[in-house]
């Protein structure tokens, strides 16, 4: 179809309101350019809106638009800066004749001018920052972006990256393993760090703070990251591995989080974390402090399901994904597949491939809408934790891989022969099953075997196997590709 | 001794199972080759955590593509230093990784001393940590 723009001129700019198709901002013949930022919205126009429209006024409010005709445009290269939707398709399997309102996938490309370099802030307050309370649509999210080369060159990306982090702590070739300290909340410093001891004694990567852990009154700060130190350094030595602690220092202001930051590297820690709730400026910030202290930087997502998980509505994960990569963490949560919290397999692989990729093609069964250049920027590590144990492990390694960390938070505390234990099981099942499936077994049908069989040798991991052997999660997935039904199962 | 389960350094990706068979290894090896790897085999007789360069039992063998005689380097390097660590490592040479891919220890002495945590109080109740090596105690080649 033709662009209905209205010659630039006299008429354009006559004072009162014009449809956001005619005022410029609906191209369906423009071309993109490799240095545009381009956006995918999922659109659900109000009832009689023609969603061509809708995806004009979000072309629009996103960029340079505002509700009326003003002449001040004419001042400017507006044509430039004006965002274009240049493609709007009904989404599958919604509108007439099936059980969802009529849902449109609208694509925007936006002059890379709108935005500042090295910026996450920036380029949200212009993609997300107005456009969602529009009263055109019902329903709006943000599916997916493609981030040009010569924008993302203007970030730092992970301060680490999963490269130098498996350099740093000497370890290849095989998912990292980590758990969360529990109970979340009450433990004193001293009954804190007893738990980390443990579990990194045992055989464990990492221990982890939870996201709501920061300083409280049953635990100030300094006391965790004294004593959890003392656990980290004692394990190492019994071990002979480096062992880390994700030390959570977020906190209520800049000031103090780098306070606790300092304190955490004078302690010698390898790594520190904080929460997304944070905020994203906050986020590059300490990006920048980890890179400048050879700092691993852990970020947990908490808050994103509030935004990220209705199919109609907010932003897609994966976006946050790819900003976060941007920003510059080095970990960040991305789901389990099978454990107790919401993802669909290859919903999850997207976000995957997002963090880890060199290059990433456009795939519409994982949820990828575009081809995503890295720049070299570097890797981010996903991180699995929630409701997963070792008898999962042939599936977590088929869907997850080697580059992510498995939490086994409950499955290795919550062990029958105690948290030692605990940790030999999950990682004696991560070992034996890496072996296997590099001499070519097929784990997917054989896993269940193999682990007894390692079993037989391996106490603790015959007790966790009969502990946990019929706990899964099967649940609907609530964001499922639009292109190719799958279901989420853990049998 | 060690006190931690297994008594042994846990570094590498299967220190917590049985010992590999050189069947198991040649396993190992084939994937790695699948992969598109170089295999190198490193030795040591200080296993520090932090010690990341073991004495290179010759380069990496880039032009080696046959499992057995990876697997026959393996053995000279036992036979040479049979007291010794020795790990399998594969290199990655493909754009975005350039890193080791693989590392598994395939020999390790009988007795595992282990390590010592020094702790060195600092001020208000911070601790430096230092993990000291009971073999390097004696030189280099006489530890174990």
């Amino acid at each position: 179809m033709a662009s209905e723009t209205m010659k630039e001129g006299q008429d354009r700019y006559k004072s009162g309101v014009l449809p956001y198709k005619k005022m410029g901002y609906w191209e369906p013949d423009y071309k993109v350019k490799d240095t545009d930022v381009l956006a995918m919205f999922r659109i659900t126009p109000q009832p009689g809106m023609d969603p061509e429209e809708v995806a004009a006024a979000v072309a629009g409010e996103s960029s340079t638009a505002t509700w009326t005709v003003v002449w001040t445009d004419r001042l400017t290269a507006c044509e430039m800066y004006r965002a274009k939707a240049y493609r709007c398709d009904l989404v599958p399997n919604t509108g007439e004749g099936t059980k969802t309102e009529a849902q449109y996938f609208a694509y925007i490309a936006y002059e890379l001018d709108l935005f500042e370099g090295g910026s996450i802030a920036n380029l949200t307050a212009s993609i997300i920052g107005n456009v969602f309370g529009m009263k055109a649509v019902k329903a709006l999210r943000l599916e997916d972006m493609r981030i040009p080369v010569a924008y993302l060159k203007t970030f730092q990306g992970p301060a680490t990256g999963v490269i130098v982090e498996r350099e740093r702590l000497d370890k290849f070739g095989r998912p990292l393993l980590g758990a969360t300290t529990k109970p979340k909340l009450g433990l004193s410093g001293r009954n804190y760090g007893r738990v980390v001891y443990e579990a990194l004694k045992g055989g464990l990567d990492f221990m982890k703070d939870d996201e709501n852990i920061n300083s409280q009154p049953f635990m100030h700060w300094r006391d965790r990251f004294l004593y959890c130190m003392d656990a980290v350094n004692k394990a190492s030595a019994a071990t002979g591995e480096i062992k880390g602690h994700y030390l959570n220092v977020t906190a209520g202001t800049m000031e103090e989080m780098y306070l606790r930051a300092e304190f955490a590297k004078s302690l010698g820690s390898v790594i520190i974390m904080i929460d997304l709730v944070i905020g994203y400026t906050a986020i590059q910030s300490m990006a920048l402090w980890a890179r400048k202290n050879d700092m691993i930087l852990h970020l947990h997502r908490a808050g994103n399901s509030t935004y990220s998980r209705q199919k109609n509505h907010g932003m897609s994960f994966r976006v946050i994904c790819k900003w976060m990569r941007m920003a510059g963490v080095d970990h960040i949560h991305a789901g389990t597949v099978v454990g107790k919290l919401e993802g669909d397999p290859l919903m999850i692989r997207g976000y995957y491939d997002t963090l880890l990729d060199v290059h990433t093609p456009m795939n519409l069964e994982k949820g990828l809408f575009f081809e995503q250049d890295w720049a070299s920027l570097n890797k981010c590590m996903p991180v699995a934790s929630g409701g997963i144990h070792a008898g999962q492990m042939h599936q977590l390694l088929t869907y997850l891989g080697d580059d992510v960390v498995l939490q086994f938070g409950g499955g290795t505390i919550g062990h029958p022969q105690g948290i030692q234990a605990g940790a030999v099981a999950n990682r004696t099942a991560l070992e034996v099953m890496v072996q296997a499936r590099n001499e070519g077994r097929d784990i997917w049908n054989e896993g269940p075997q193999i682990l007894q069989d390692a079993a037989k040798w391996c106490g603790p991991l015959k007790a966790g196997l009969d502990t946990w052997k019929d706990v899964s999660f099967n649940y609907e997935s609530t964001d499922t590709p639009d292109f190719v039904p799958s279901a989420t199962t853990s049998v | 001794m060690m006190t931690n389960p297994g008594n042994k350094i846990t570094q590498g990706q299967f220190s917590f199972l049985p010992p590999l068979t050189d069947v198991q290894i040649t396993a190992q090896i084939k994937y790695a080759l699948k992969s598109g790897w170089s295999l190198a085999v490193e030795y040591t007789d200080d296993p520090h955590p932090r010690n990341t360069y073991w004495e290179m039992f010759g380069n990496p063998m880039f032009d080696l593509k046959d499992p057995a005689g990876i697997l026959m380097e393996i053995n000279n390097c036992r036979k040479t230093f049979p007291s010794h660590y020795i790990r399998v490592m594969a290199f990655s040479s493909a754009h975005g990784v350039e890193s080791p891919t693989m590392s598994y220890i395939v020999n390790r002495p009988k007795n595992e001393p282990g390590f010592r945590l020094v702790r060195e109080e600092a001020e208000g109740r911070s601790i430096r940590y230092t993990i000291h090596s009971y073999a390097t105690e004696k030189p280099e080649g006489e530890r174990y």
